[in-house]
């Protein structure tokens, strides 16, 4: 009993309940307009309150679909349907999901071989690093519908274009993490390297990168969950068909909120899936470091 | 002894080479001397004077064949000198990179210098291998020509900044900062309340908050309230975790100082949490300026009146002139970079005390 005061379990449910409480409250104010209007053109007058909250509850196309519609459209299109069917959210998810893991992976590469550059050579480290720094205040999205109609103009179409968004968002925190984390051996252990006569690939492979392996993965977190954001918005200005963030434009195209909403929530259940793999990862590679218990 | 020559000096040996070759092939005299001039004062002189100075020749002397790129008077003389050009500016970046000058303002300019001439060189390049080789423009259009697109639509990129910037980003920007941080100073008092909203915050800054865009567009209609909103809710939750993650570096020594001076909350607050807190907060802000201008672009792909830099860029790359989404793209670059740089000298200004920015 006492754990569950002083830990956390007890403070995350009463802030959910409180969100979702809010967000039943604003469900029932944002959708009265609305069916007050369809009261009035039936020529219901007198009705109650709860009815009114009860029909508020259940619209067809809510401006705030309550929460338990939102569930039912997330079963209905994840489990009630075939997932070769074009209406699972699973089929959209998995197209998405296949550029973000491309471009993932792509990025990390990128980014820990700039990160090897950049810790190794001084001319690497002075003239890279602010670009990359710069690199990151340019909004890639502007860029984004750009590259997929220049790509496709090369012949080039599908996942690539879309996973080089992801890449061009991941590669950043995974480098920044890895510099810190080839930086990361003191001196005295770079002498002991020194002492054995190790050269700069064998300090490189037998200290700098084992010693980098938790600053690698506390970036490929933040790489993974922004590869994932690239992915989806690499999906709306090519009008895709597939894929969550075609499910999102499609959703505004004809004003399907609870469609959006349902795609949203699966996009940040994935996120939060992709972010626990890799923390798993983690945690089994640290193992066998020794590094956890 | 002589093989450590060879491998220290391989990058001019190579352009040592081509200039000789380029000789053969109607290469310019002019050329030729200029980088052997360069390579023997890189070889031979180590003060950052002579270097700098002859490198700058060298740049000088690029713009100057660019004139021949121009008029397609090219020969194969002409690319091997500049390919040499290109090696001795390699050269010359890094060189600039091992000087250490023992004067404070030279250091601080050559912190600029040295990336200045990598990007300069990036330009270069480009322009020089989009004219020379007549790059399609659809492609990828020369710097020179989205310079032009630049000067004659400046009109246009005002109303797209205007729209997109002054009224959605930088309202947004200020609201979901703004109310981030209040929320944090509020919840900063109650350890149930942090216990409880920080996991959820950390989990909300790892998703994709863009999906909204299309629901607010839904909501608060086509103009720039809809793209504030999406930025008020991409700043919200990252400056909210940093914030409350600032306040809770004081320790308890600090606490007990503020203590002893019989200070009240707001006091020690003010006075000793805020400002320990202000490299946290700095980072949460400049993370924060990039996530504000990808949300109000992005928004503007979901629907919005016919001005903006979000719309301009979807539509006008679908029109294949990306000479115009290219000046877009740079306007975009310029406010991103301007953004982040005043918050990063505002950071360096306030926080000066903090051990990052101690020179070493």
């Amino acid at each position: 009993m006492n754990k569950i005061i002083s830990g956390s379990t007890l403070p995350i449910l009463s802030v959910l309940i409180f969100i979702f409480a809010i967000w039943y409250v604003g469900t029932v104010l944002l959708n009265s307009p609305f069916q007050k209007d369809v009261y009035k053109r039936k020529g219901v007058d007198n009705y109650s309150y709860s009815q009114l909250i009860g029909d508020t509850m259940s619209q067809k196309r809510p401006v705030l679909p309550p929460p338990h519609q939102v569930m039912a459209e997330l079963w209905n299109s994840t489990v009630n349907k075939k997932i070769t069917s074009k209406r699972s959210l699973i089929y959209h998810a998995g197209i998405t999901l296949s550029s973000t893991i491309l471009g993932f992976i792509i990025g990390s590469l990128l980014g820990i071989i700039l990160a090897i550059a950049i810790v190794y050579s001084r001319t690497c480290d002075k003239t890279l690093m602010p670009w990359i720094i710069t690199s990151q205040t340019i909004p890639i999205l502007a860029i984004a519908p750009m590259i997929i109609v220049v790509l496709s103009a090369l012949g080039i179409q599908g996942l690539l274009p879309k996973a080089f968004i992801s890449t061009y968002l991941s590669f950043f925190p995974v480098t920044i993490s890895m510099v810190k984390g080839l930086r990361s051996p003191e001196t005295i252990e770079l002498d002991m390297m020194k002492t054995w006569n190790a050269n700069g690939i064998e300090t490189l492979f037998k200290l700098r990168l084992p010693s980098s392996i938790p600053f690698l993965f506390a970036g490929m977190k933040i790489g993974i969950a922004a590869a994932l954001v690239g992915a989806i918005i690499g999906e709306l200005p090519t009008g895709a068909v597939s894929g969550l963030g075609a499910r999102m434009l499609q959703g505004s195209y004809y004003g399907q909120m609870v469609q959006i909403w349902s795609a949203l929530f699966f996009a940040s259940f994935i996120a939060a899936l992709l972010v626990t793999i890799i923390d798993l990862i983690r945690l089994s590679t640290l193992k066998r470091f020794g590094q956890v218990n | 002894m002589f093989l450590s020559i060879i491998k220290n000096n391989c990058f001019s040996l190579i352009s040592l080479t081509s200039i000789l070759t380029s000789l053969f092939f109607d290469g310019s005299v002019i050329g030729f001397s200029l980088i052997l001039l360069f390579l023997l004062v890189s070889f031979l002189s180590k003060s950052l004077n002579s270097i700098l100075l002859t490198g700058i020749l060298l740049h000088a002397f690029i713009f100057y064949l660019l004139d021949d790129v121009y008029s397609s008077n090219t020969s194969a003389g002409l690319w091997l000198q500049l390919f040499a050009s290109w090696i001795s500016a390699i050269i010359f970046v890094s060189r600039l990179a091992f000087l250490n000058p023992k004067i404070d303002i030279f250091k601080k300019i050559m912190v600029l210098v040295v990336p200045f001439f990598f990007g300069l060189w990036i330009i270069l390049l480009w322009e020089i291998l989009c004219v020379g080789f007549n790059v399609p423009q659809l492609l990828l259009p020369a710097p020179s020509l989205i310079g032009l697109q630049i000067s004659n639509s400046l009109d246009l990129l005002y109303a797209d900044f205007h729209q997109t910037v002054i009224k959605a980003v930088i309202p947004g920007y200020i609201y979901g900062c703004g109310s981030a941080f209040i929320l944090a100073v509020i919840i900063d008092r109650s350890p149930f309340l942090q216990r409880g909203l920080l996991p959820i915050g950390n989990l909300v800054s790892a998703m994709p908050i863009v999906g909204i865009a299309p629901i607010m567009v839904m909501w608060f209609g086509f103009d720039w309230q809809s793209k504030a909103a999406v930025v008020a809710i991409m700043t919200f939750f990252p400056m909210l975790v940093n914030t409350v993650a600032g306040l809770q570096i004081a320790s308890n020594i600090d606490h007990d100082v503020m203590g002893t001076w019989g200070s009240s909350y707001w006091q020690s607050l003010f006075k000793m949490r805020l400002p320990k807190a202000l490299p946290l907060i700095f980072n949460g802000l400049k993370i924060n300026t990039t996530l504000a201008l990808i949300g109000a672009i992005v928004a503007e792909f979901f629907g919005t009146p016919i001005v903006g830099m979000g719309f301009r860029i979807s539509v006008e790359a679908q029109r294949m002139s990306f000479d115009l989404v290219w000046a877009e793209i740079t306007m975009a670059a310029l406010v991103g970079s301007c953004f982040y740089g005043i918050l990063a000298l505002l950071e360096r200004y306030l926080t000066f005390w903090h051990p990052s920015f101690h020179s070493r």
